[in-house]
């Protein structure tokens, strides 16, 4: 077989396994209807607001319902002490402060 | 048309020759390329996945949440309270929550103890979340004790565990009865944590939640769409974090990368410049050099992207997965559902693909019309 021709069918091999990639996606996601369904039922049932992925702090515990200076729970100059500190993002008012503008309770639960 | 393909073959077979020639620095400079595209799909796949695992589950949340704030800080709902949200047009259904912290010293974890509103255990029973039963060992039908904030020991017996599939939602609840939370917590009669409402009108919901602020001005209402926001800003934050911190091996593959498509070794020019004296047209050594930027790129895209799609649902992120996932002491177990977003793949195969088989064409396009004969002679 000719170089051009093993490069190019080691190509569409490598175009059949990308597009495998979205087969394999849709049978996964269809298998994991009934588990997804599951989960759905529960979050309606029990009028759930947030995914139990951190559990140290309510404010990481419950990012949707936390006060809006959560970070600084402890005193006005608190620093942030948990980790998760570190993969929640700061409130947006925040970036605002220096343009005299702060965080009010109107703001809504969007942290 | 066969012509075309003919000469086309004959231009890989070449290229892959010119390309042999090289092999080190050739088979180096796409195992970096195919690892990067693996780096950036793996980032990208997996955060995609679950953005939307939290947008689709969050999506059968309460439409508003309404909580009562005292002094900035979150306060329980007194008796009273739900009568006048009720005079509220547009709220159809209102029921007040009870749900707190409770910190178990024994697994120092904190478990979130709830009331349901349908279903709940009978008195002296709990249900528990499927991380709580592993991290405590426990079982249907055993025993567990708490010590209350009041400093009593409360026993409850565990009636059921909840499902696994729902433990990302579930994994540090405990289900009691209104009667058992309110004792365990000494709650005071008719106080509540918060309110879930729903609204009649879904495109109402906003218009509830102003007329709510306005007649009860220490009411902060939380939308569903402000959770979903939450969520979705969370992992982008934690997406941007990630590439950002991949932001230099990136710069690192460019500079290699441009190095390597724009500067011409002495022998490739003298290269150029042989083919050009044997007759080859400039088109023909573009579109050999075309190949070359394709067959390399193309290569590394598809290896990178299969294989971070193999690594992120398949291995389940095991590179990534504490970045990306966090962690937590009652850390649910969960499998990602794969969602691949197309725009997504499409917008890393421009990036990773396009400007390196661009960068490929403009030097060879620059030797290629010059004079072969000083070419030769560099």
């Amino acid at each position: 077989m000719r170089p051009a021709d093993r490069a190019l069918l080691l190509l569409a091999a490598g175009g059949c396994a990308f597009a495998l990639c979205f087969a394999d996606a849709a049978r996964l996601r269809a298998a994991a209807g009934p588990d997804e369904a599951e989960r759905t039922r529960l979050v309606g049932q029990l009028r759930l607001t947030d995914l139990a992925l951190f559990t140290e702090a309510r404010y990481t515990r419950h990012p949707s319902q936390a006060d809006l200076h959560s970070a600084f729970q402890d005193h006005p100059l608190a620093l942030e002490h948990f980790p998760t500190g570190s993969l929640i993002a700061p409130p947006a008012s925040l970036a605002r402060v220096g343009a005299g503008d702060t965080a009010t309770s109107e703001e809504g639960g969007a942290k | 048309m066969k012509l075309w393909l003919a000469k086309q073959r004959y231009l890989i077979d070449f290229t892959l020759a010119s390309l042999a020639r090289r092999k080190t620095r050739n088979l180096g400079l796409l195992a970096v390329y195919t690892l990067l595209v693996f780096m950036l799909s793996s980032v990208t796949l997996y955060t995609h996945a679950l953005r939307q695992e939290a947008a689709r589950v969050l999506a059968a949340s309460p439409e508003v949440i309404v909580q009562r704030m005292v002094a900035g800080r979150h306060d329980l709902i007194p008796p009273g309270y739900m009568e006048r949200i009720g005079r509220i047009r547009g709220v159809q259904k209102m029921e007040g929550r009870l749900w707190g912290y409770y910190y178990d010293a024994v697994t120092k974890a904190n478990y979130t103890f709830m009331v349901p509103a349908e279903g709940a255990p009978a008195a002296g029973e709990i249900i528990v979340g499927p991380a709580l039963e592993r991290s405590r060992g426990l079982a249907k039908n055993n025993g567990i004790s708490f010590r209350s904030y009041s400093g009593k020991l409360h026993t409850f017996i565990v009636a059921d565990v909840l499902p696994q599939a729902s433990e990302l939602v579930s994994a540090d609840l405990v289900l009691m009865s209104e009667q058992n939370f309110r004792a365990f917590f000494d709650y005071p009669a008719g106080h509540y944590t918060d309110i879930a409402l729903a609204v009649a009108n879904p495109q109402e919901v906003r218009n509830v939640a102003i007329k709510l602020a306005a007649a009860l001005p220490d009411a902060r209402p939380i939308l569903r769409d402000e959770v979903l926001r939450t969520y979705a800003s969370i992992f982008d934050w934690r997406e941007g974090i990630v590439l950002a911190l991949l932001s230099a091996a990136i710069l690192a593959f460019g500079i290699l990368a441009w190095e390597k498509a724009s500067g011409l070794s002495a022998e490739e020019k003298r290269e150029i410049g042989i083919l050009k004296a044997i007759g080859w047209e400039t088109g023909d050594v573009i579109k050999m050099k075309f190949w070359e930027g394709l067959l390399i790129s193309l290569t590394a895209f598809l290896a990178g992207f299969v294989a971070a799609y193999v690594h992120v649902f398949h291995f389940a992120a095991s590179l990534f997965e504490p970045v990306l996932k966090g962690w937590a002491v009652l850390y649910p177990r969960f499998q990602l559902t794969p969602h691949i977003d197309g725009v997504q793949v499409a917008t890393l195969f421009f990036f990773t693909v396009v400007p390196y088989a661009a960068a490929v064409l403009v030097p060879i396009w620059k030797a290629a019309i010059t004079d072969p004969d000083s070419v030769m002679r560099g």
